[in-house]
């Protein structure tokens, strides 16, 4: 059974046309990597999978239901309702490149104020939660009344996954989740990453960290140019790349198989 | 000078029940049309930053008028030439209302002072980190409860600064208020000098009485930005 499914994606910027009519499914418990040079749309694919961009063209299916979308304003599809939004955000929940805390909450604010306001959890709840997934992204209970600038980036982002568990997702975004890190921070988010995925949780992950993908996804999606060029099981993919535009990205990167 | 004070001491600092003093009118405008003024700012500025063009440009107007033209003037408008107006005395409430200078004196400060605070909080609702409202949309905030819960929270901690400002230079601008007849401390201070031809200690009363509330406003604002911008420091 699909978890999620996504259907010939299109939008434009203008007259740029982004993304060419993409498509994705994942099934339950699968994990997705998506790789492609700056400017591949592959941000803007996933944000068009919570409607945080509007795609102007295609279909969004979660457990094989249809957001029901709308045409709106200068041809973009929105959500036909609020409800339906909320509810596809609620189940769908994404972790973003530059972190994107709230600044004036501290972190277990930041972490229960969706649960609670949003999916109506009740507070002591959603705090017993918080302070489980603090522990599970490897974040000590004093950090809980910290203010996030107080933090590094990596904690930062590790609050931030934290935040996006405690929704109780079905289904997680990560939006190049260590691109905005100093190099010695990125090992201790990719290590709570990879812990999630062997949970079985269904996770899209744009990254260009090629070799966390290797290891992490069960599939291996690149993307170039708006469109799907190459994707398969990320050893086939990332060995034995067919296209030529794949060969050579991944020969402009650096990365190196590990022996 | 002792006679001065010995008379109108009681005038400048409290009254009795009959006679409000010049310091708690000076309090009372203050207090009043800045509460008023922030709370009418409020959905104004929301207004002003996320609504759509038909709202939004009515309000630019509002604060454009009110910012561009001088206190005084609509002071003076308000008190002088609103109530010449014939429909205006000829219609009970509105007569009753313009009649009364201090009701005037509150409306016009308000209606200014709101004009100012919708245009700084606009600034501040409209420089809420894209990011952090990206965030918050994609766990399901919306609506009336995004602006609630995430950006006016996040928009009045940024604004709190410069809001204390607004109050500072509302209180002093409250000094206009003796022009319409409204006993403040200035207009106590006049009486004084009227009286005892003594400008020096009539108006250097008055300007301590302003600079002790200056003072207590700044620690008030002070003590809230410590509560409030906790979050700033990195330690």
């Amino acid at each position: 059974m699909n978890k999620l499914a996504v259907e010939n994606i299109h939008k434009s910027y203008g007259t740029t046309e982004v993304l060419k009519g993409v498509s994705l499914a994942a099934r339950v418990g699968e994990v997705i990597s998506i790789l492609g040079s700056s400017g591949s749309g592959k941000s803007t694919f996933l944000r068009c999978i919570n409607l945080l961009e509007q795609p102007n063209q295609g279909a969004i299916w979660l457990d094989d239901q249809e957001i029901k979308l709308r045409l709106g304003k200068q041809g973009m599809l929105r959500a036909e309702n609020q409800r339906a939004l909320q509810q596809l955000r609620t189940k769908v929940s994404m972790v973003f490149q530059s972190f994107n805390l709230w600044s004036h909450l501290t972190v277990l604010q930041n972490i229960i104020e969706a649960p609670v306001h949003v999916k109506k959890v009740s507070k002591p709840e959603a705090i017993t939660k918080a302070r489980a997934n603090l522990a599970k992204v490897g974040l000590s209970s004093d950090v809980e009344k910290k203010y996030p600038a107080q933090l590094s980036g990596g904690q930062q982002q590790r609050v931030a996954i934290a935040r996006a568990l405690t929704m109780d997702p079905e289904v997680m975004l990560f939006d190049e989740p260590t691109s905005a890190l100093d190099p010695e921070l990125v090992g201790e988010v990719l290590k709570v990453i990879q812990a999630l995925a062997t949970e079985g949780r269904t996770m899209i992950i744009v990254t260009h960290e090629i070799n966390f993908a290797r290891h992490v996804s069960n599939r291996v999606v690149f993307l170039s140019e708006g469109k799907i060029e190459e994707e398969g099981p990320p050893d086939q993919v990332l060995e034995r790349p067919k296209s030529e535009r794949l060969v050579q990205f991944l020969s402009g990167t650096r990365w190196h198989r590990e022996t | 000078m002792i006679d001065l004070i010995k008379q109108y001491w009681q005038s400048y600092l409290w009254g009795s029940p009959t006679h409000v003093s010049g310091l708690a009118m000076t309090l009372w405008l203050t207090v009043s049309c800045c509460t008023m003024g922030f709370a009418l700012a409020l959905p104004l500025s929301v207004a002003r930053a996320a609504g759509p063009s038909w709202i939004r440009w009515p309000i630019w107007l509002f604060t454009f008028v009110f910012r561009g033209t001088p206190l005084y003037i609509q002071l003076l408008i308000v008190y002088s030439a609103i109530y010449g107006l014939e429909f205006v005395r000829n219609t009970p409430g509105f007569g009753a209302f313009f009649k009364d200078a201090l009701n005037c004196t509150i409306l016009a400060f308000t209606v200014n002072t709101c004009a100012y605070t919708t245009e700084l909080l606009t600034g501040a609702v409209k420089a809420t980190p894209r990011g952090e409202v990206e965030a918050a949309r994609s766990l399901g905030l919306s609506g009336i409860s995004l602006y609630l819960r995430i950006v006016l929270p996040s928009a009045l901690r940024r604004a709190l600064p410069a809001y204390s400002n607004e109050v500072i230079l509302m209180l002093h601008a409250t000094s206009l208020a003796f022009t319409a007849t409204v006993p403040d401390i200035l207009k106590v201070a006049r009486d004084a000098n009227a009286e005892y031809y003594l400008p020096f200690p009539a108006f250097g009363i008055a300007a301590l009485l302003y600079a002790c509330l200056s003072v207590t406003f700044i620690s008030l604002f002070r003590k809230a930005e410590q509560k409030w911008l906790k979050h700033l420091s990195t330690t």
